[in-house]
């Protein structure tokens, strides 16, 4: 994938995050419908063994869900995309420091 | 469908931490053994959409929303082993960073969506392109048909497992739970085909390249 593919794909992500995600349907989803319906809603609704830095997509001083959703949102998918990258690469350098050979193929884009 | 705490009991959620490590621990052995260079920015670049498309909840019929799940949309592009780990990806960020699935459920929410609903599910998608291919010899690839019944049944597939788990968990009972899961599912199962074939569609007409092939990429 050409650095350009890259930045256009993290841009579209960045973009749902952004501006769609604020819009989304606030209605329960599939499992919180069913746990309602069926009477187990309240199980989960003790307070967590963990305290996560955005709980909800808050983030700190934004009082507008709709902004902090986004801005949660944004941040949430850079996240995950430095860490898939991490990930990835590091996968790669590992086995090409364990095998010291060049890559076959090369960078072609 | 992310489990939150409270939901399953220790007794179920203690051992699918031990799957999900397990399943988790093979599926990085294998990536690492198939991961082609111009593959580690697309493992960024699917995680950062699928974490972003899982916020955004379509409304289906009965009060209920869904959102993509992306676990077949990752294995079609990536392979079965880079698809859980990308899901696994996205669901310890959102457990971890946003409360969004239980901590001790994280490992419950890795079998269902990320080892069924990408990895196993990369075989019903395997199993029926061939099989399609095989029955209906004049038409091109049916890769899409083959996206559609693999994508409904990850959703419906992970949503069934999961009501296997509460009911393990003595949260609510099989015969009541099973049914209602799979129930809601099935209509939040035909978003996830729309939007992963919509996805692929796409994909196959600008850059077929992109398609996982299994035992390599093409190039």
């Amino acid at each position: 994938m050409s650095a350009r593919g890259t930045l256009l794909g993290l841009g579209a992500a960045l973009l749902l995050a952004l501006l769609i995600s604020p819009f989304a349907s606030p209605r329960p989803d599939g499992l919180e419908k069913v746990a309602a319906d069926k009477g187990f809603l309240h199980r989960g609704e003790r307070k967590p063994p963990l305290t996560v830095p955005l709980p909800d997509y808050t983030w700190p001083g934004i009082r507008d869900a709709r902004v902090a959703t986004a801005v949660s949102g944004a941040f949430g998918t850079l996240a995950v995309f430095g860490i898939a990258w991490g990930a990835a690469a590091l996968l790669r350098v590992k086995r090409d420091s364990a095998r010291h050979v060049t890559r076959p193929f090369g960078h072609r884009e | 469908m992310h489990i939150p705490d409270g939901f399953l009991a220790a007794r179920v959620w203690a051992p699918l931490w031990v799957v999900a490590g397990g399943g988790l621990w093979y599926c990085i052995r294998r990536v690492d053994a198939e991961l082609k260079d111009k593959a580690v920015p697309l493992m960024g670049v699917m995680s950062a959409f699928i974490f972003a498309a899982q916020m955004l909840n379509f409304p289906v019929a009965g009060g209920t929303s869904g959102h993509l799940l992306g676990g077949v949309l990752a294995a079609v592009l990536l392979g079965p082993w880079a698809g859980a780990v990308i899901i696994s990806i996205v669901l310890a960020v959102q457990c971890l960073v946003f409360q969004d699935g239980g901590i001790t459920a994280l490992g419950a929410n890795i079998v269902n969506m990320a080892l069924i609903g990408a990895g196993f599910s990369y075989a019903i998608y395997a199993l029926a392109r061939s099989a399609l291919r095989i029955s209906v010899k004049r038409r091109p690839d049916p890769i899409i048909a083959a996206v559609a019944v693999a994508s409904w049944c990850s959703v419906v597939l992970a949503s069934a497992a999961c009501a296997v788990e509460l009911a393990l968990s003595g949260t609510s009972p099989l015969k009541v739970v099973l049914p209602a899961m799979i129930a809601v599912h099935s209509l939040i199962g035909v978003g996830e085909a729309i939007i992963t074939c919509s996805i692929v569609a796409c994909i196959v007409r600008v850059r077929p390249d992109l398609i996982y092939v299994s035992g390599g990429r093409s190039s």
